[in-house]
């Protein structure tokens, strides 16, 4: 059967499983598009490229199903960049498909041509520029395979012009995939998982600490398991929430420049950390020479390049962790041990720390709206819901983290690694098209909010009812706060008191638009929020220079951590005095 | 964690997919992640799908685990190998273009056998040499030609196999030239 180019991408994403695709027409594209037309494809056309990546990852996250996207070429596709980097670094299976100019033109300056798959070379886990029309089924094969295989990750398929409008013959969708300088290490070694089980059994001061992997693996079963047999006191990167049920006894909260103080000392005086999936970035890890000093290193992770990248590791475990986790688990069920008998010393020293530094803030009656208090008023309110959750980047992101305490895996959805601000509400449009009938939550910051929010529209014209929360505080919060903290409170280009009206603007794209400014409001207004079908936008006019604590300041060792209220040592003054 | 005072030179030699793109992968990774790299040579192999890079990099044992990690982790990279502590053969090779002025033409003809090295071009004040060998022996000439005024060097990257009958492409390669001998009796 000769079918051309773009019947033969659309029947090979139908053999894929795909019915939802976010993305934007073009002139290279356009053919893709009309066959599109005659296939039962969902498709969400959203207003800017950069959203309908966002909106893949929040898809993939959420329901862990590989998101796809297709844009066209040039602008479509660089628009994609920020996107695209931001899935490499938080480990999302994505495929975006970009439109191109005929073969024949390429590298010619062609209307709407850019370098793509040079240009996305260094952001995607790989790239394909398909040359042959028959090629294409197997492409679109190894596009989705390696995405989800492995450490998740985003894969290009760049698609020119001439390559989807040319004809082959289509023998079929291929059923298996060999590429052979790619096979992921599953199963972990077995030597190697006894002497992590030994190491475990004689630890004085362990602690677990679990990252994005745990999700990624779906293991938040195995892990919550390995909690239970070893009676370890467990933290979880920012990546990781959900990875533990937040009402768990051995819940430490997360770690990190702005985890708890309890989580943050245990990796400061522990002896074994038991590190699940997690990579040691820098806002984990503080100053690299100080990090560990005392303590033995298990690492389990599925990309050997996480090993050993930043920090020396006494057992590496390369595999993928729900399997190595179920390993460790039968081994360790194996040790007789009074595992908690063992630990009462280390329980003592954490639950001191938990008692003397608590997260805490003071919200006066009706007064000004405090972030924090929004955030767990908002928990309070929709947490028999499990809901899903996304945020933006900056002091509300680390606030959520904080203090909507999400009990379940695959409800967590934020940029990490990359901290892309703009993150939140696309995230959020995905997850809810994955889950017309579940309550997304988007929490957001205002600086956040403003980098992606033209896409309001999109929510409205799809009826996609994610409900906005953003925390208002007419700053580029996280900046002010390092300007206050570190520059002597000279504040540069951090002031959003000129804004739009988030309420009407609302209204003007469709949507419902609502506010906050007493803290009196903010349970009502919840409420109603939640209560009102369609997407909603709510404005939470919050204090305008709340700082978010505990804080490790960036390049400072964990133990130097600055809890609530304490001064800022002089050297870590950068400005210009 | 790392120190480049206990750098050292390595020999990696790679199995890459030979087609469009790959290098360009490879060059990327180690401009991104900032590598030291002293010399890059590819070539097809005897499967003509695959090419071959031998890459001199500096790196202490640390730096070198990421490197090999990092190549890995290119999806068309399907083999590495640091053949710096496995016995093994390397080469290069490097064309000189040397002042030949008529006194000195002996001695130079002389160094250029001593090296088992040939003259490939003679103009009437220059000769070009050919010599191939490790980096040392390539060392030692260059310095006994500089006094003559050396006017131009092409030298190539190292090129590396290891000793015995052991092959990194084992399957790919033996699977092919077995089929091309088949292929050659039969014709």
């Amino acid at each position: 059967m000769r079918l051309t180019g773009s019947e033969i991408f659309m029947k090979s994403l139908q053999a894929e499983g795909v019915h939802t695709v976010f993305g934007h027409p073009g002139g290279a594209i356009l053919h893709g598009y009309d066959v599109m037309l005659d296939f039962p494809l969902r498709h969400i056309l959203c207003r800017h490229e950069q959203v309908a990546i966002h909106a893949v990852e929040g898809y993939y996250k959420a329901s862990g199903k590989t998101g796809t996207a297709i844009v066209t070429s040039g602008p479509g596709a660089t628009n994609t960049v920020t996107g695209l980097t931001d899935a490499l670094m938080d480990s999302m299976a994505i495929v975006v498909f970009t439109g191109q100019v005929p073969t024949a033109v390429m590298g010619c300056d062609a209307f709407q041509e850019a370098d793509v798959v040079g240009t996305t070379r260094t952001c995607t886990k790989h790239n394909f520029l398909a040359l042959k029309t028959e090629d294409l089924p197997r492409i679109v094969k190894e596009a989705y395979y390696i995405a989800r295989s492995g450490r998740p990750g985003p894969v290009l398929v760049d698609l020119p012009k001439d390559i989807i409008m040319g004809r082959a013959e289509f023998k079929g969708y291929p059923e298996e995939v060999s590429i052979r300088g790619y096979n992921p290490s599953v199963n972990g070694h077995p030597g190697q998982i006894r002497k992590a089980a030994e190491l475990i059994a004689s630890a004085q001061r362990p602690v677990i600490y679990g990252g994005g992997g745990i999700i990624h693996a779906d293991a938040s079963a195995e892990f919550t398991e390995l909690v239970n047999i070893t009676q370890i006191p467990t933290t979880l990167t920012l990546m990781g929430l959900g990875g533990l049920d937040t009402s768990h006894p051995l819940w430490l909260g997360m770690l990190g420049m702005h985890g708890t103080y309890a989580a943050n000392m245990c990796m400061v005086n522990t002896d074994l950390m038991i590190a699940i999936g997690p990579r040691f970035d820098d806002r984990v890890t503080g100053k690299l020479s100080e990090f560990g000093k005392n303590a033995k290193i298990i690492h389990v992770d599925i990309d050997p390049t996480s090993i050993r990248k930043n920090v020396h590791v006494d057992v590496p475990i390369v595999g993928d962790v729900k399997r190595v986790l179920i390993q460790l688990n039968a081994e360790l069920r194996k040790i007789k041990r009074d595992w908690r008998s063992d630990l009462e010393e280390w329980y003592g020293q954490i639950a001191e720390w938990q008692r003397a530094h608590p997260l805490r803030y003071h919200q006066t009656a009706e007064g000004a709206i405090k972030p924090q208090y929004a955030i767990e008023e908002l928990f309070r309110v929709t947490e028999e819901h499990d809901p899903i959750v996304s945020t933006g980047v900056g002091q509300h992101q680390m606030w959520a983290a904080q203090y909507y305490r999400s009990h379940n895996p695959r409800r967590w959805i934020t940029s990490g690694g990359l901290g892309t601000m703009g993150f939140g509400f696309p995230a959020a449009l995905g997850a809810q098209a994955a889950f017309p009938d579940k309550l997304v939550i988007d929490i957001d910051g205002d600086g956040s909010f403003q980098m992606t929010m033209q896409d309001l529209i999109t929510c409205a014209q799809y009826d996609l009812p994610v409900k906005i929360f953003i925390m208002n505080n007419r700053y580029l919060g996280m900046v002010r706060q390092w300007q206050e903290l570190f520059y002597g409170r000279r504040y540069s280009q951090v002031d959003l008191e000129v804004q739009p009206d988030f309420v009407k603007l609302a209204e003007a794209c469709g949507c419902v638009g609502l506010r906050a400014e007493r803290s009196g409001d903010v349970k009502p207004i919840i409420e109603k929020a939640i209560s009102t079908p369609g997407p909603v936008v709510v404005d939470v006019v919050c204090e305008r220079e709340e700082n978010c604590f505990p804080m490790i300041p960036a390049g400072s060792a964990i133990k130097d951590i600055i809890d609530h209220g304490e001064p800022i040592p002089e050297k870590l003054f950068q400005g210009w005095r | 964690m790392t120190d480049p005072k206990h750098y050292r030179k390595h020999t990696l030699s790679l199995l890459v997919e030979n087609h469009q793109g790959v290098l360009a992968k490879i060059a990327s990774l180690i401009a991104a992640k900032g590598y030291n790299i002293d010399s890059l040579s590819v070539a097809e192999t005897l499967d003509e799908s695959i090419s071959r890079m031998t890459m001199s990099v500096r790196g202490d044992e640390w730096v070198m685990e990421q490197v090999v990690k990092q190549f890995h982790r290119i999806i068309d990279v399907i083999k590495v190998v640091d053949l710096t502590d496995e016995p093994h053969v390397n080469r290069e090779m490097i064309f000189i273009r040397v002042n030949a002025e008529p006194a000195n033409r002996a001695e130079i003809l002389r160094i250029t056998e001593i090296f088992r090295g040939r003259i490939v071009d003679v103009t009437p004040m220059t000769y070009t040499l050919e010599i191939t060998g490790e980096s040392g022996k390539i060392e030692a000439v260059l310095e006994l030609l500089q006094p003559f005024g050396v006017q131009e060097i092409v030298r190539s990257g190292t090129l590396a196999i290891a000793r015995g009958s052991k092959t990194i492409t084992k399957r790919d390669e033996t699977k092919l030239r077995l089929a091309s001998r088949k292929q050659a009796v039969a014709e």
